[in-house]
């Protein structure tokens, strides 16, 4: 019985994750463009999302490489960038059986995602390692296969596509905002703000010389720490 | 590129990983501090934000087409359409725009 439900479980993760996996397909192909732009080549780019599954945090490390900056000043990006996978994995460390597995563990943190955190911890009851398995079964493909696709036929595109679709990363990055900023006019606050202090700090002399990179940890930094103190979240917020 | 590729990607996904496994792995409790529960809270919208201003603004290569995408993602995100649907339309909306905008 128990081997029955742990199948059905994954039967279901498979089943949930489909969406997702077709999402990360298209969204990885913008982002394996970008990296033939940077200089990757498809092993590079490839290995990067199927080792990282992080669209953010990918992109953001793109930039690093593209500007050749620090292997700290990655690892630092990482850390700011995918901060939120660590809230995530608090939230699935309170979803989990307490006698689950440290094998187990160290499996699902592997398919922490945005999608994958949204599915697993929207599923009533405890975290079950087979429901996640199946979720990374289709969606960690997904994201691979775009990218090395991304790299292989993004320049036989024609340049109208391509500048049509490097839209698309951002318009996820908004999907994700625009909703939350909506519930919460906190956060719609500090992202107006971020919105406009980020683009006077892009454009305005001096400040305008910080890379990319540093700006977005020292913004997020910054405004995430005024937020955190003007505006501190309730315990059922969290 | 001055630094050693590989050594970029490794660097990129023993962060990410480690980041991903402590939590689950080593705390069974939850977090107590309100300050640092509130700073992990705002990270994820400021951060994406950050990331996505102002360099959408030039990531079509004409601000204009652009303005069209961020319009379209806005609208439909307010409809909380789901991040596949947000970001494939969007590009449809900048493919769109860019054949108006050569006509003009």
């Amino acid at each position: 019985m128990a081997e029955k439900k742990e199948t059905n479980a994954f039967i279901q993760g498979l089943r949930d994750g489909l969406p997702i996996g077709l999402g990360y397909l298209a969204v990885a192909f913008t982002l394996g463009i970008q990296c033939r732009d940077a200089g990757m080549t498809a092993l590079e780019a490839t290995v990067m999302s199927l080792v990282n599954v992080t669209s953010a945090g990918e992109f953001a490390g793109l930039a690093i490489i593209k500007a050749a900056s620090s292997y700290l000043e990655m690892a630092f990006s990482q850390l700011i960038i995918n901060l939120r996978y660590m809230l995530m994995s608090f939230a699935l460390s309170q979803k989990a059986d307490p006698s689950l597995g440290v094998g187990h563990r160290l499996g699902i943190a592997f398919g922490v995602t945005d999608e994958i955190f949204g599915i697993s911890i929207g599923r009533k009851g405890k975290l079950e390692p087979a429901y996640s398995y199946g979720a990374m079964a289709v969606a960690i493909p997904g994201w691979t296969i775009g990218t090395a696709l991304g790299v292989i036929m993004g320049n036989v595109l024609p340049a109208s596509i391509v500048s049509a679709l490097s839209l698309a990363l951002y318009g996820m990055f908004i999907a994700i905002v625009v909703p939350k900023a909506k519930e919460d006019k906190h956060v719609a606050i500090i992202c107006v703000a971020a919105v406009i202090i980020s683009s006077i700090c892009a454009y305005a002399p001096v400040v305008k010389d910080i890379s990319g990179g540093s700006r977005i940890i020292i913004l997020t930094i910054i405004l995430s720490l005024a937020a955190a103190l003007i505006w501190p979240v309730k315990e059922e917020e969290n | 590129m001055s630094g050693n590729i590989w050594i970029y990607i490794a660097v990129m996904a023993v962060v990410t990983y480690l980041i991903r496994m402590l939590p689950l792995t080593l705390l069974r409790k939850e977090i107590k501090n309100k300050t640092l529960r509130s700073f992990l809270y705002y990270v994820p919208y400021v951060t994406l934000t950050v990331m996505t201003f102002p360099a959408i603004l030039t990531a079509t290569g004409d601000i204009r087409t652009a303005c069209a995408g961020i319009v379209c993602a806005l609208i439909l995100a307010w409809k909380k359409q789901s991040l596949p649907v947000v970001a494939f339309v969007s590009c449809v909306v900048v493919f769109i725009a860019q054949f108006i905008v050569g006509l003009i």
